[in-house]
């Protein structure tokens, strides 16, 4: 247990310092929201009605555009090799190593998204709706990004790569992610039963995510 | 004869060797039947002769899923039995899967067209169809970005069973996500019965294409084996030349 608390500690930490890159995506949240109006015009009506959508669909981006750091730096410096030799399984290293990516990438999204929400005349309960999906639905995000981000370093190639195969995975999420939040809003159906549907969905990604990568890692670098 | 016979890539060449030609003769024959059948099928009263797409369609769209579902088989045998010919049975299917999803996209546009009025809606079906397409697509530029065979089918075959949990979610939220939004106007292919004189073809052309599948899925395992063949032939050949 304190191996992998030991494990949670030092990937927060290295995440947190200088080039660990905890904020980029942060950033580059609230550069693609920025870039929505111009796209779609500043009509506030219109912005308030896809809010949701521009902000799930920036998370997803941002949260994906992290993805290619998970594995990639303690491939170089050879400490996946110890933490595949060591005596924790690799799916509970993994399971953490996706934690640690999580409170550093994921978590700083959810507290960025009220203020998003507010550049986009969000309403408050439609912010709330927002803000909690999000806080639930973006460690599905990371969960099922281990499995890209596992097969991309054991085999060596990342770009472009890793969305292609990862996206298709997260349609899911994000459909009930953007059906809870409307629903929030405008119904018509009430907010619990397409949030308990996501809620479902991380929890399954929980389990089927770190096996996945484990697996990946396991048949990649041997 | 045992399955792990087949382990034997030799033994399993000199198999499809002498399974290939009759399973091509099968499947002439049963495009013949059905091509016969699909010809003297009646137009539907409403579609006119559009109707006839749907042989094609309804096939495409039954390998796609069914492709995806031997290749987790595949999969299943690549990790846990280590079957050295199970990878190149996935390997020899994606493309195969992609081409026949594509082409019952191809086929529900063209029919969609005069039907609908549009080549494409963001209807649940043709929702998840596409996401199942771009998986392929996914696929096989996975397997496209390693050079070791052995690698990229171990990469690939947790992909697929990733995938092959992921699908089944992903058709029931894109229906969950359709009719939210256009409850009403649910579009839907065929009627709730079909006729026997339709139907009958259908299945003779269902069963054609999967013959024609299995047919190029084989020779494509052939080819799969050879090709791997020439790579050791090439990498000793290279290896020799410099002397090591």
């Amino acid at each position: 247990m304190s191996a992998l608390s030991a494990l949670l500690v030092r990937d927060v930490r290295i995440a947190l310092r200088v080039g660990g890159g905890a904020m980029m995506g942060v950033l580059f949240f609230l550069t693609v929201v920025t870039l929505m109006p111009f796209a779609l015009g500043p009509d506030l009506a219109l912005l308030r009605r896809l809010g949701p959508a521009i902000l799930w669909i920036g998370a997803l981006l941002a949260s994906l555009l992290a993805l290619d750091r998970l594995f990639s730096a303690d491939h170089d410096d050879g400490s996946l090799d110890l933490l595949l030799m060591g005596r924790v399984p690799i799916e509970l290293a993994v399971a953490v190593k996706g934690l640690a990516h999580w409170l550093t990438t994921g978590l700083p999204l959810v507290v960025a998204a009220p203020i998003l929400g507010l550049f986009l005349n969000l309403e408050p309960k439609a912010i709330a709706a927002v803000v909690l999906t999000l806080l639930v639905g973006t460690p599905a995000l990371t969960f099922i990004g281990l499995v890209g981000a596992g097969l991309t370093v054991a085999l060596r190639r990342g770009g472009l790569l890793l969305p292609v195969l990862v996206l298709p995975l997260t349609v899911p999420v994000l459909i009930f992610g953007v059906a809870a939040s409307n629903a929030a809003v405008v119904g018509p159906v009430p907010f619990g039963t397409p949030f308990t549907i996501l809620c479902a969905l991380t929890l399954m990604s929980l389990v089927i995510g770190p096996f996945a990568a484990g697996a990946t890692l396991r048949h990649g670098l041997e | 004869m045992a399955w792990i016979d087949l382990a034997n890539p030799t033994r399993f060449l000199r198999i499809v060797d002498r399974v290939l030609p009759w399973l091509t003769a099968a499947t002439v024959f049963a495009f013949a039947y059905a091509i016969n059948g699909v010809l003297g099928a009646p137009d539907d009263y409403q579609q006119g002769a559009t109707v006839k797409i749907m042989f094609i369609h309804v096939p495409s769209a039954w390998l796609g899923m069914f492709c995806w579902g031997m290749m987790s088989l595949s999969a299943l045998g690549t990790l846990v039995f280590r079957h050295p010919l199970a990878d190149v049975a996935a390997k020899a299917a994606a493309p195969l899967g992609a081409a026949f999803t594509f082409l019952c996209l191809v086929t529900g546009a063209l029919w969609g067209r005069p039907m609908w009025g549009t080549y494409w809606v963001w209807d649940a079906r043709l929702t998840s169809v596409l996401v199942m397409f771009i998986m392929y697509l996914g696929l096989l530029a996975l397997w496209r970005t390693v050079e070791d065979p052995a690698r990229a089918g171990r990469a690939a075959a947790i992909l697929t069973l990733v995938g092959a949990v992921n699908l089944p979610i992903i058709k029931f939220s894109v229906d969950w996500w359709n009719t939210l939004h256009q409850g009403a106007s649910v579009v839907r292919l065929g009627g709730p019965t079909i006729d026997p004189s339709i139907l009958i073809p259908l299945l003779a052309m269902t069963l054609a294409c999967t013959l024609l599948f299995v047919a190029l899925h084989l020779a494509a395992m052939r080819n799969e084996v050879l090709r791997r063949r020439v790579r050791t032939l090439r990498l000793l050949q290279a290896q020799t030349a410099r002397g090591v």
